[in-house]
């Protein structure tokens, strides 16, 4: 008799998903799936699902969701815990969601140190909308709405929220990790699990934000957008645990 | 008989809300409402419940979003400019179809305006106010006694039909003291099986959601909406009349401003002048038969607002054409006084055709 070492979290739906051959999205929700399985938070993991490619995050994932209005997610998060504090809450939200128009709302929801987590998908530009510019598109990179590049004189710089948020109180876990390969994949689970973990235990506030490649965007095959992952966003976005609390260690 | 205290507008909306079985509050300040939240900061503690001063009027309403989809009873409070900013929310709250109740403590506008009473979000109360086909039920009590009772009803209209209730007070209901009968505890519970709340044991879960990429399915989704808004408007239209069984003329007025109609009513009778008054207390659904049946027995209509004239272009519509519609306004946060709509009421009976006093 075969023993079956691997088969589909039961946090996640058996359905085809619609994102675009190369996204990192379908690795992110079956991370974000796994961890939610192996905490055995089913029964009490609400998600909040953004604005942007993974606006239809609550057909793929199989416990309770919102669809939240563009940024808002972490305002809605906010309601929801207050409800139900024992509830696993997360919102999963793109860089223009999280970092243009709700750069207000995960801000605050930071800190006031608010008990759930954020799973922040920064591929450096707009995808839903066709390849505009997002706020941690990198200087010089091209895209519909930067067609000679990002330059800061008339676009501003990106910004680096992960760093931005660990200098608020409320924010007690903040990681930024990647999941081009096998081994980036393993440790961006750990830190998804340990952001949970965390809310779990009632410590506030925590968010993994994960580098993530958008090939149609970017214009550049699956494998091509891995490496320029690699060589461009690693180093200006770089990886690693950003803040963490004492109790957590 | 209940004891009666004396309470001012907006905290008695926030006992009457607590009463309701509201734990969970999320707001900002603005004048002329601040009252509330502060009233709630202070309340919200004392019975349990959840008081957040949120960073923005936005992050409010979508605070209220994400309580009521998880299935709590749950109230934000605003004026003017800050009703417009969370009119996003009020839209997704809609296509969501939670349950939830919004107080606009109206101010003069447009833009940053005035913090004086004034009822120039008519429009933006009962046409919607935020973008898609949507209805929020507007309540528009008169009186501090009515903020209580009709929160309370806010509330249980929210539930039964899953739809946001707005209940529109201007600067001074807010401002006012008064004595009221506050409302027993809520005995009323409705089961909100749709809450995503965590699955629990249950097989499917739930979304809260008004995304519909299929136009057909969006279409169903928005027939079915229209569905539930005819029937509110077949069940739930609440007015009241004043003297209107021997009235040549009617006035329509609502809020605060059939209070100072009311005195100049009396004033008028006392004079001799056959006048009465139709209030509506649901702004939508509006009492459009009651107004088209008045129609076909007196002779005229002035309608007094505290704006350019918004409502009146629903008295208009329920009169069709059967009588005149005159109207007399303030605005910018003035109000008009009795003898100012005495004057009015002469004035109608000395310019109308078919108007004449005894």
């Amino acid at each position: 008799m075969n023993e079956k070492l691997f088969t589909r979290p039961a946090s996640l739906l058996d359905v085809p998903t619609h994102y675009c051959p190369g996204c990192h999205h379908g690795i992110i929700h079956r991370l974000v799936a796994e961890v939610i399985d192996e905490l055995g938070v089913r029964n009490t993991a609400i998600g909040i699902a953004p604005v942007g490619c993974s606006v239809l995050a609550y057909d793929y994932f199989n416990f309770d969701m919102f669809g939240a209005a563009h940024g808002r997610a972490p305002a809605v998060a906010t309601g929801v815990k207050r409800v139900h504090p024992d509830a696993l809450v997360f919102t999963y939200q793109g860089d223009g969601d999280l970092a243009a128009i709700g750069c207000g709302e995960i801000v605050h929801a930071a800190a006031r140190g608010e008990n759930i987590s954020t799973i922040f998908i920064n591929n450096a530009i707009y995808g839903m909308t066709g390849g505009q510019m997002a706020p941690t598109t990198l200087l010089s990179q091209i895209t519909n709405t930067t067609p000679r590049g990002r330059k800061s004189e008339s676009a501003g710089n990106p910004i680096r929220m992960s760093e931005m948020l660990a200098t608020l109180d409320g924010a007690n876990y903040i990681a930024r990790v990647s999941v081009h390969d096998a081994i980036h994949m393993a440790n961006a689970k750990k830190c998804i699990r340990k952001a949970f973990d965390m809310q779990i235990q009632g410590k506030g506030f925590s968010m993994v934000e994960i580098l993530a490649t958008c090939p149609t965007n970017w214009g550049l095959s699956p494998l091509q957008a891995v490496e320029w992952l690699k060589s461009n966003l690693i180093p200006y976005y770089p990886l690693g645990v950003i803040k963490t609390s004492q109790e957590v260690e | 008989m209940q004891e009666k205290v004396l309470m001012k507008g907006n905290e008695a909306i926030g006992e009457a809300a607590i009463a309701s079985g509201c734990r969970y509050y999320f707001g900002y300040p603005i004048t002329p409402q601040t009252e509330l939240a502060e009233y709630m900061a202070k309340r919200m503690a004392e019975v349990d419940g959840v008081f957040i001063q949120a960073e923005s009027e936005i992050a409010a309403i979508n605070m209220v979003y994400g309580a009521a989809g998880a299935g709590a009873r749950t109230m934000t409070s605003s004026s003017s400019p800050g009703i417009s900013l969370k009119q996003e929310g009020i839209s997704y709250i809609a296509g969501a179809e939670l349950p939830c109740v919004l107080v606009n403590i109206v101010r003069g506008g447009p833009g940053l305006g005035s913090i004086q009473p004034s009822q120039s979000d008519y429009f933006q109360a009962t046409k919607g106010g935020g973008h898609g086909d949507y209805r929020n039920i507007v309540i528009a009590p008169n009186s501090v006694q009515e903020l209580v009772d009709y929160t309370v009803l806010a509330f249980d209209l929210a539930d039964q039909y899953r739809n946001p209730v707005l209940l529109l007070g201007d600067g001074a209901l807010g401002q006012m003291m008064e004595p009221a009968v506050l409302p027993d505890k809520s005995e009323i519970f409705h089961a909100k099986p749709w809450a995503a709340c965590g699955l629990r044991g249950r097989d499917k879960p739930n979304i809260i959601n008004s995304l519909y990429l299929d136009p057909g399915q969006l279409e169903q989704h928005n027939i079915r909406l229209q569905q539930k808004y005819q029937t509110i408007s077949a069940s739930e239209v609440r007015y009241e009349e004043y003297l209107t069984g021997d009235a040549d003329l009617i006035i329509v007025a609502y809020g605060i401003t059939s209070r100072i109609a009311r005195s100049a009513i009396e004033k008028a009778r006392d004079s001799g002048y056959r006048v009465g008054m139709l209030r509506p207390i649901t702004l939508w659904p509006f009492p459009t038969h009651v107004i088209n049946q008045l129609a076909s027995r007196v002779k005229s209509f002035l309608t007094l607002e505290l704006s350019a004239g918004q409502m009146v272009e629903d008295v208009r519509l329920a009169v069709n054409g059967l009588k005149p519609v005159r109207f007399y306004g303030r605005m910018g946060g003035m109000i008009p006084t009795t003898q100012e709509i005495y004057e009015q009421i002469l004035n109608s009976f000395n310019h109308e055709e078919g108007l004449s006093d005894e």
